[in-house]
């Protein structure tokens, strides 16, 4: 993009700077319009589980339902506790939007439609959403409140021993692909399975990663089963008891925004990202985020379906899983892919 | 240009979150200083085109160990004016360890400038391999030149943290109730349930 605006007469420098502030709000906007949406799906999909209607006032088929809770909480007022620690307080959520929003710098959306082109990229999404604990900790540290603190005890456990896990599913597929860079694993599933399909998940190897990344990023998410974070039935609304307004509402975009980053990365590993399904020409005449839309939105489907089913982990189930399961499948498995590897393509 | 600013920038940065680390009156506040010196230093190593450390340091660092500090600091209970009484005993021994501090940094800038290690050139700017990624520079020098190095640093490693689940494992008095989740799935409702019409006054067998 930066050659559009140098063909406009900028100077190299001015040209990159816009060419980057583009490239941002193009991000940033039909995520944040993406997030509305995705709402209003979720609350569609978990309406249709218990055999009820959901939102259907606002707007054609209750569509505008988000934008107009979105002004509902942007009008309220924000209320600061009096025992709060006031500066962290108001802190936490921004850090928690922040965070979700920039680890979107890496995700490709077309071969070369990318922000920030590195070749660390999937170390950088592994950094960025690592750092998402910290405001849910500094939240319900800050909120000097006992639910929220619980929270953030559960929380910060939770995303550490997930992550574990994590690192090692990356680890496999990163070795697959041989590469970090987000553009690179895709291209290395061109034709994967057979020739035929594109995608790591049609690899023996990798399809039991893919269930592993699939259930460690509802808990990496806090979503269902794994919402501890915010069981309401123990801690009433968790790390979010304290806030209210536009506070509380940027915690909802940054849990949203991360879901459909959850969802992305999903997409993106192990199932071939841009690319179409089929290694099949006619295919391409899609654009590629146009399949990639798709991916993630089938993700999504599955993460609301998923949370409208399941009853909640109870907390040492969740360690169990986190820390006597996947990480020792996860190791395993890291030790299985590198050994195929060496027998078959470095060997 | 704008190296230059990021690069003033992000050292300010750095300084000043490392002594607001110790100055914070409040041990959390500290830790979320430290937290922003790690992230700054982050993106000096960005600069300095080592990403994959940058990476490393915020995944490893902020993601991992200082969450941890967070967490042991949220719950400790402080007593602020104790912490201060302890000052002027504590001082010999602080003044003592920055001290070491000083000699190991001096050490390390005198053996890197003599270039014994190889990594680098002896005026400070790092020679990569050329044409290849930070990673792949790096996982060349660890698991070819200093792997035996490597591995007896994980080989401590192992050891320590063994050491370290010796030293605080507990063995349990009781045997707790073990919940086992596969015969917990495997149950169905004909088992599990009986269907019985008792007469009056006579209980059931089970």
């Amino acid at each position: 993009m930066t050659a559009v605006f140098q063909s406009w007469g900028l100077s190299y420098e001015a040209a990159w700077l816009f060419a980057t502030v583009a490239g941002v709000l193009l991000i940033a906007f039909p995520l944040m319009l993406a997030v509305a949406m995705v709402i209003y799906v979720d609350r569609k999909v978990w309406a249709a589980v218990a055999l009820r209607r959901g939102p259907n006032v606002v707007g054609p088929f209750g569509l505008l339902q988000s934008f107009a809770d979105g002004l509902k909480v942007f009008l309220q007022e924000t209320i600061i506790p009096a025992a709060a620690n006031k500066g962290l307080f108001l802190i936490a959520p921004i850090v928690t939007f922040t965070v979700a929003l920039s680890a979107w710098a890496v995700i490709p959306f077309n071969s070369g439609a990318v922000l920030a082109d590195i070749n660390v990229g999937l170390l950088y999404i592994f950094a960025i959403s690592s750092l998402g604990v910290y405001g849910v900790v500094i939240a319900g540290w800050a909120s000097n409140s006992k639910y929220p603190f619980f929270s953030a005890m559960r929380a910060a456990a939770q995303m550490i021993s997930y992550e574990v896990s994590i690192g090692f599913i990356l680890i496999c597929v990163v070795l697959w692909a041989g590469t970090f860079n987000l553009n690179g694993i895709i291209e290395a599933q061109r034709g994967h399975g057979l020739g035929i399909v594109n995608g790591f998940v049609f690899n023996v190897l990798l399809f039991p990663m893919w269930v592993m990344f699939l259930i460690s990023s509802l808990a990496e998410t806090a979503r269902a089963p794994f919402d501890l974070t915010e069981a309401e039935s123990e801690l009433v609304a968790g790390y979010q008891t304290e806030y209210s307004s536009m506070s509380f509402a940027l915690f909802w975009l940054g849990e949203y925004a991360n879901v459909l980053l959850m969802c992305a990365l999903n997409a993106i590993l192990f199932f071939g990202g841009w690319l179409p399904p089929l290694d099949w020409e006619p295919l391409y005449l899609v654009p590629g985020w146009i399949w990639l839309l798709a991916k993630i939105f089938f993700f999504f489907l599955i993460f609301s379906w998923i949370k409208a089913t399941v009853p909640r982990f109870r907390y040492d189930q969740l360690m169990r899983l986190g820390w006597k399961v996947f990480l020792p499948l996860s190791l395993v498995f890291v030790v299985l892919v590198s050994g195929w590897l060496m027998l078959t393509r470095y060997g | 240009m704008i190296q230059a600013f990021a690069f003033y920038l992000f050292a300010a940065l750095v300084i000043a979150s490392g002594a607001l680390t110790v100055l914070a009156r409040n041990p959390v506040h500290s830790v979320l200083w430290l937290i922003v010196a790690f992230f700054n230093g982050a993106g000096l190593m960005v600069l300095v085109g080592a990403e994959f450390i940058a990476m490393l340091l915020v995944i490893v660092y902020v993601g991992a160990v200082a969450v941890l500090f967070l967490f042991v600091v949220m719950m400790l209970d402080i007593d602020f004016a104790e912490l201060r009484a302890g000052f002027i005993r504590n001082f010999p021994l602080g003044i003592a360890i920055a001290a070491v501090l000083l000699a190991e940094l001096v050490l390390g800038i005198g053996a890197y400038r003599a270039g014994a290690i190889g990594l680098g050139t002896p005026m400070g700017d790092a020679a990569p391999l050329l044409g290849e990624s930070n990673i792949e520079n790096i996982g060349a020098l660890l698991y070819g030149r200093y792997l035996f190095l490597f591995e007896c640093a994980g080989l401590i490693l192992l050891v320590a943290m063994i050491g370290a689940i010796v030293l605080t494992h507990r063995e349990r008095k009781s045997p707790r109730a073990q919940q086992n989740i596969a015969r917990q799935i495997a149950r169905n409702p004909n088992e599990a349930t009986v269907n019985a019409r008792p007469e009056v006054g006579r209980g059931i067998e089970l």
